[in-house]
This record gives structure tokens, sequence and C-alpha cells, in this order.
């Protein structure tokens, strides 16, 4: 159970809320100074991630060999998964290659710091803030318009984005702004909202089943308190489907930044 | 009674997205079955379909909140 849950659980404070996302300083001495939410279980989760996908990496490629070993061959399959399934497929083979690490580090990266969101003792994604999505959407904006500028020039990437192959003049007033508030200004707030509302949402409904087990375990009626059973139950069922999520999550982010990169290395039509 | 109406503006806001997804795995799923082996081809399609849909149940929400 988080810290906050046990809050909320001793209060019998059941809708849970907005509130239930504020995580208290470790040390209660910090609160309020400069240092205040810096050691939280939010932050703990993002150090560990980076700690975890950093180490098993350099295990697993320590002793690179030409048959690979068992823990190298895991590595190299998840890599080779990003890298030919979306990279190269979206790309093409030498783009691919080019973007499959930022791809590839992307996808692990938010896969593991979802994958905090039905861990026991922790049971918050990071991903649950928007703070953490909205700085890599934000990467992937830079990435994608950056790519495309280089490519085509300022002048000739604005007309790439804005306007669509083969529509007729008359539209284009039309067109040119809302392709350019969809592709170039929309993009980065949408695919960070996705990420952070299917978080927000999982951990929500984690809290409603859990927490009302509760709320049925500390009613007076031994009738009403055996409904707890089911409650928890499907929190249990929860915590599978958020897995599910957990996984496509990561993996439509990780499409939709290949896909934002493809269209702006796509040539002139 | 009380509690609020984004509630029930969230439930009717995931009506269209709700019944968008739902056409997007049907018509994956007819894909699929006429045509197994384009499977996949088309999943990464399907999986961006999905999730520019979904993300329309997300916006409502994220404002069902953000509008209390």
């Amino acid at each position: 159970m988080t810290d906050s849950a046990k809050v909320l659980a001793a209060d019998g404070h059941f809708p849970p809320g907005i509130d239930s996302f504020d995580f208290r300083d470790w040390f209660s001495g910090l609160s309020g100074t400069a240092l205040a939410n810096v050691f939280t279980t939010i932050t703990f989760a993002v150090w560990l991630t980076v700690a975890i996908l950093i180490i098993f990496f350099l295990w697993a490629y320590r002793k690179p060999q030409i048959v690979p070993t068992k823990r190298q061959w895991i590595a190299e399959s998840a890599y080779g998964f990003i890298r030919n399934s979306v990279s190269i497929d979206l790309l093409g083979k030498q783009a691919g290659v080019r973007f499959a690490p930022y791809l590839a580090t992307l996808f692990f990266f938010i896969l593991v710091m979802n994958f905090w969101a039905i861990v026991p003792g922790i049971q918050i994604s990071p991903n649950a803030h928007i703070a953490f999505p909205i700085t890599m959407g934000i990467i992937s904006w830079l990435v994608y318009n950056y790519v495309g500028v280089k490519k085509h020039g300022f002048i000739g990437y604005l007309k790439v984005t804005c306007i669509p192959p083969g529509s007729p003049a008359f539209i284009l007033p039309l067109l040119i702004p809302l392709e350019f508030l969809q592709n170039v200004l929309l993009r980065p707030v949408t695919l960070a909202l996705r990420l952070f509302a299917n978080m927000f949402a999982g951990h929500l409904i984690l809290l409603v089943f859990i927490l009302g087990g509760f709320e049925l375990l500390n009613s007076g009626n031994i009738f009403i308190q055996g409904m707890s059973v089911f409650s928890f139950a499907l929190g249990i069922a929860m915590s599978l489907f958020e897995l599910i999520v957990i996984v496509l999550q990561a993996y439509v982010f990780t499409l939709l930044t290949g896909m934002y990169i493809q269209g702006s290395l796509a040539g002139e039509h | 009674m009380e509690g609020t109406l984004n509630v029930v503006g969230y439930g009717i806001a995931a009506l269209g997205p709700g019944l968008g997804v739902a056409l997007i795995f049907a018509a994956w799923i007819t894909a699929t079955a006429r045509q197994p082996e384009s499977a996949g081809i088309t999943r990464p399609m399907l999986f961006m379909g999905f999730a520019l849909v979904e993300v329309l149940a997300l916006f409502g929400l994220v404002l069902a909140f953000a509008l209390s």
C-alpha cells in the first residue's frame, strides 16, 4: 500500500481524488525548504527506473559474444523488437537504425516507469504526474522538429507539415492553420496527455477498488464486510488489466514518436 | 444527492470514443479474418488508431477533474 493509500484508509476518506496523488516527503524536516518534494516515492521510482535500465543493459552487454549468452539474448531481443518492428518498419533501413536508440530508450524508460503502477510497495507510476510525460513529449517534439527542419529547411518543413499533398487551393486557408495547430503545437500535448491520463486513471481505478474494500471492511455490518472480498478481487483483476495498459501505452508513445519522425522525414510531395 | 455533474459529463463524453474504439477493433478483426497474413502490417495502424481515439475519452477524464 502506498503511503497516501494508508493515510486515506486511516482517514476513511473513501472517494479518492486528486489529493491521492500528493506524496509526502520522506524526511518531514525537508517540507517547506528548497528540497521539498525531492525525496518522495515518485522521485525514488524515477531514479530506480534509470538505475535498473542502465545496470541491466550494461550487465547484459558486459562481455558480448557472437553466440549470445542468455542475458545478452534477452537484451538483444528486447532492443531488436523496437529496432525492427517499430523503427525500421516505419523509417526504413537507414533512418530506422539511426533513430532506434532513441525510440528504444523511450520505450524501456516509459515501460519501467509505468510498471511501478502495479509493483506492491510503490503502486504509483511517476507518469501519473503530468511533469514526466510532458518532459518526454517535449523531447520528442524537439527531435522530430529538428529532424524535419534539418532535412527540408525551415520554410520547406513548414510546407511539408502544414500542406497535405493534393489538397485544392481554395481550402488551404482553412487547412493550413488547422494542420499547423495539430502537427506542430498539439502533438506533444496529446502525446503527453495520453500517457498521463492512462496512468492517472489506472491509479484511480486501483484506489477505488482497494480503498473501497477497506471502506466495506470498516462498516459495522458483517454482510457488508464480506462483500469487501469482491472489491479486493476486482482490485487484483484491475492490476492485471493495468499490465496490458502499461505495455500498450509504452508501445503507443514509441510508435507515435516514430510516426512523427517519419512525417518529418517524408519527401516533398 | 451529492456529487458533481462532471461525472455525468464524462460518461457522455466516453460514448463517442467507446464506439470509435469498437469500430476500429471490429474493422481490424474483419480485415484479419479475410486476410490473416495482413495482421502484421495493420497492427501498428490498429494501435495508432486506437490511441488517437482513446485520447478523446482521456481528455474527458482530465477535464472532469480539471473543471471541478
